[in-house]
């Protein structure tokens, strides 16, 4: 049976080598991301903004211009309709309404009305309304969640490896959380709770990659103690490579599946996921390891090395004492 | 790493089984269901709102209304007890500090004042001693200002009450308009969330929602003129109240004086229907419990030719004359009526008042069409990335690829049957958890089998190569599964509805994986190489 091997069996990419463009590009890409949410800023869904959110279906295909002409005569401010996946559905928002939580309530009301005097018969498939203090709310623990998880995840990978090798996949983290939110404030798309959810799991996906990798570079730290630490990198990114390959691979399939058929209500979400493992593939591979680089990994002191690098043949050798070194290698103490 | 022990082989066969155990539910209807035996798992996996359609309501106690009504009491019990002993004061009021404020005009009466005011307290709680502690803290200064507040105790201790006391009305009220399997509980200290699967307009349960529904009956002061009331004239025994619909010739509502203290409260009905009145309009009929029946019995016998006032939510519904007494503990409210308001009232007085207003702070509603076709969009989109999955993992890793693929379908076997077994709820966001699943599903396989590769390479036997593979793999594994269960486990805490549900496919999604990659794939391999004994791996 012949096998798809979609890298070569032995690769020796030298991607150290463009890790000062991968730099630029990324920082520019990040300041660029940076700029757009500061200028254009977001799109954001009524989870955060507050407002009301009504997905409407009209059988005979939906008239979305009488449809405004009948919503904006209400007087409700801010009205915005979308075709939403299928000509007979309509994607209604409306923005907060003064008054607090009742006036928005009143306003649903009136939309439905309005509809019911000039549309005629209106399936409605979908009404949403947040008030202020929800939405304020959600946001307070979108922003909490997110830093949570970066810190957990950070103590986790410092826990495991060394500082330098946590704050390496941190800089990896927060570029993919930049250009992440870059591309939504770009591509205007909404940026609702469903997208909190979405980067969280970018993190944690991108963090997977960063970690396979890593824990090959502790690996080979240890197998070539004379090799110079940029050909080590170089060495450990290309000997993960066909896997990193091949996941991202596997799980875009299944994303893109979801994309084009899993309906218009989770597309964002989608879109958000698999531009995350894209930009998380590549920081993985031309931030997380190159980072390592500037801040100097240790190598060579006995305690740290050994007793860090499990599941090889030589730890095996000398089980009994790797146990008792274990301990030091969560002391940072133990480094120095 | 290759030698399973038997008890070992036995336990995975255990949790396989017990998967299929728990995921058979779901493929039969609920008439199928009710032939298991007894010791078999009924319960299908619960599918969220936004899959089965239904609204999810969130709202809020106005708990500063129940601690501004204590204060207001508060305040006019000082008022009448200080004017019963002819006790000077000026100022009397509650301020901005939720404290009810006065000032005593003679000093030596001060001392009084504070007692007196005391004994207004009513009793929290009794403490380990046995001695009552009160609710109210009095502090008084020289000059004669006395400041009266509840104790933050009692402030949490009424809060806490009326919230519970919420929950109840609100239980009833759904519970009347017949929803089925409505979800009803607390959310942090004054919220109440709300989730009632399958109804897809919930306008009317809203507007029932949204009324406190006090009643009371009290008798129109007729000896004030509205004139005198409006122009400050007011009795301190009574209080203008305006009417419901009726307006008058500005446009303005109707208003009454109507005494403050009522013959008839809520609490005292115990049923209430609707109605036709003898004109065929809509009302509402009400049924009183024994003292309910003697104070109307009192009241309209004393008073017959007089107008009362039916007061619900501090709007007059209904201004009737009593034409004669009415002693068979039972009445009716006549007014604007038509079937709807009617039933709503009759439904909102069986169910009792709110002890304060509640406000929707959110709502979703999904209706069953949307739901309907989230379900087959998220079905077609599973099934699509569970086929390209296994078919690019057999075409990279042959005879592997097989179990993985094997260990996939196990995989998702035992995450459904862990969403039934727990009883998580899935949703949109939920299934879109599952096929990510399924793609990171295989990363371990892939991890292992890139690494079995690495050590032909490095010219091990199969044998070797295989075992070399997942042992060194493994660490990598955990590593990079704990990462990502972080993040899932943070997103569980934080998330709400949707993004909960994604939180924990995800999650379990992780264990499951874990579980199938390392050890059904193993088991799978390892029985596999000893049995054929190959030269070479096709992998």
């Amino acid at each position: 049976m012949i096998l798809i091997r979609l890298v070569p069996k032995q690769t020796d990419i030298n991607f150290l080598r463009l890790r000062k463009a991968a730099f630029g590009l990324s920082g520019l890409a990040a300041i660029g991301s940076v700029i757009f949410f500061l200028v254009l800023g977001l799109n954001f869904g009524i989870d955060f903004r507050g407002g009301i959110l009504v997905e409407a279906r009209v059988e005979t295909g939906a008239d979305i211009a009488a449809m405004r002409d009948s919503a904006s005569a209400l007087g409700l401010g801010d009205v915005s309709m979308q075709e939403f996946g299928d000509p007979r559905d309509v994607l209604i928002r409306v923005e907060q309404q003064i008054g607090g939580e009742e006036a928005q309530q009143a306003a649903v009301d009136a939309i439905k009305s309005a509809f019911a005097a000039d549309i005629g018969n209106v399936e409605y498939r979908r009404v949403e309304f947040v008030g202020p203090k929800v939405s304020a709310e959600l946001i307070r623990d979108g922003i909490l969640a997110l830093t949570i998880a970066l810190v957990a995840m950070m103590f986790y990978i410092w826990l495991r490896f060394e500082w330098q090798f946590s704050v390496g996949a941190m800089v990896a983290l927060v570029h993919d959380v930049f250009l992440t939110i870059g591309v939504f404030a770009l591509t205007r798309l909404e940026f609702n709770l469903s997208i909190i959810a979405a980067i969280l799991t970018i993190i944690g996906y991108s963090m997977n990659d960063t970690v396979v990798i890593y824990d090959r570079v502790r690996e080979n730290l240890y197998k070539y103690r004379s090799m110079p630490l940029v050909g080590l990198l170089n060495k450990s990114v290309n000997d993960t490579l066909a896997r990193t390959v091949m996941t991202s691979v596997t799980t875009l399939l299944a994303l893109l599946a979801l994309f084009f058929f899993g309906g218009e209500v989770i597309r964002g979400f989608t879109f958000a996921m698999i531009w995350g493992v894209l930009v998380g593939t590549y920081s993985s591979i031309f931030i997380a390891a190159p980072v390592l680089i500037y801040l100097g990994v240790h190598r060579g002191t006995k305690a740290t090395s050994s007793a860090k690098y499990v599941g090889a043949e030589r730890v095996e050798e000398k089980e009994p004492e790797d146990a008792t070194k274990t301990s030091d290698a969560a002391d940072p103490k133990g480094e120095a | 790493m290759l030698y399973f022990a038997r008890w070992k082989i036995y336990s995975v066969l255990t949790v396989l089984l017990a998967g299929l155990v728990f995921v058979a539910p779901n493929f039969f209807s609920e008439s199928g269901r009710s032939g298991f035996p007894n010791w078999m798992p009924h319960k299908q996996i619960n599918l969220g709102l936004d899959l089965q359609g239904g609204s999810h309501l969130l709202l809020e106690v106005d708990v500063q209304a129940v601690i501004q009504e204590r204060l207001e009491g508060l305040e006019s019990e000082i008022r009448t007890t200080l004017r019963a002993e002819f006790i000077g004061y000026t100022g009397l009021g509650i301020g901005d500090d939720d404290a009810v404020h006065l000032r005593i005009r003679d000093l030596e009466e001060l001392p009084k004042a504070v007692d007196l005011i005391n004994a207004q307290a009513s009793v929290l709680r009794t403490s380990n001693f046995g001695v009552g502690i009160p609710d109210l803290e009095v502090n008084s200064t020289n000059d004669g200002d006395i400041t009266v507040t509840l104790s933050e105790e009692a402030v949490q201790i009424r809060a806490a009450a009326a919230v519970a006391q919420s929950i109840e009305v609100v239980r009833r009220r759904i519970d009347e308009t017949g929803t089925q399997e409505p979800s009803i509980q607390r959310q942090g200290d004054d919220r109440i969330l709300v989730q009632l699967p399958g109804l897809d307009d919930p306008d009317r349960i809203k507007r029932l929602l949204g009324k406190t529904a006090k009643m009371t009956f009290q008798m129109v002061d007729q000896k004030t003129s509205l004139i005198d009331a409006l122009a400050g004239r007011l009795p301190p025994g009574s209080e203008i109240v305006e009417h419901d619909s009726d307006i008058d010739a500005n446009g303005d509502p109707v208003k009454y004086v109507v005494e403050r203290r009522a013959i008839i409260t809520g609490e005292m009905l115990t049923n209430s229907q609707v109605t036709t009145d003898q004109n065929g309009q809509f009302a509402v009929s009400l049924q009183f419990n024994p003292t309910g029946g003697r104070r109307f019995g009192d009241a309209t016998s004393q008073n017959v030719g007089k107008l009362f006032a039916i007061i619900l939510d501090d709007k007059i519904i209904s201004a009737p004359r009593i034409q004669t007494a009415i002693l068979g503990g039972t009445g009716q409210i006549t007014g604007n009526f038509d079937a709807q308001s009617a039933g709503d009232l009759a439904t909102l007085l069986r169910a009792g008042a709110l002890p304060a207003p509640l406000a929707i702070l959110e709502e979703r509603s999904v209706g069953p069409g949307l739901g309907a076709d989230s379900v087959a969009a998220g079905k077609i989109a599973s099934v699509l990335a569970f086929i390209l999955v296994m078919i690019f993992m057999l075409a990279a890793y042959g005879m592997f690829g097989l179990a993985a693929d094997l260990a996939l379908m196990i995989n998702m076997m035992l995450l459904a049957a862990g969403l039934s077994a727990l009883q998580a709820t899935l949703t949109l966001p939920g299934i879109a958890g599952i096929i990510l699943t399924i793609g990171m599903a295989v990363d371990a396989n892939v991890l292992i089998f890139e690494r079995i590769r690495e050590e032909i390479a490095l010219g091990k036997t199969p044998f070797a190569s295989v075992d070399a593979g997942y042992k060194r793999a493994m660490t990598t594994i955990i590593d990079a599964n704990v990462t990502t269960f972080i993040a899932a486990i943070i997103l569980f805490i934080f998330g709400s509805g949707p993004v909960k549900g994604f939180a924990i496919t995800l999650a379990i999604g992780i264990v499951t994986s874990f579980f199938t990659a390392i050890t059904v794939t193993r088991l799978l391999v390892s029985t596999w190489l000893t049995r054929s004994k190959p030269k070479v791996l096709p992998i």
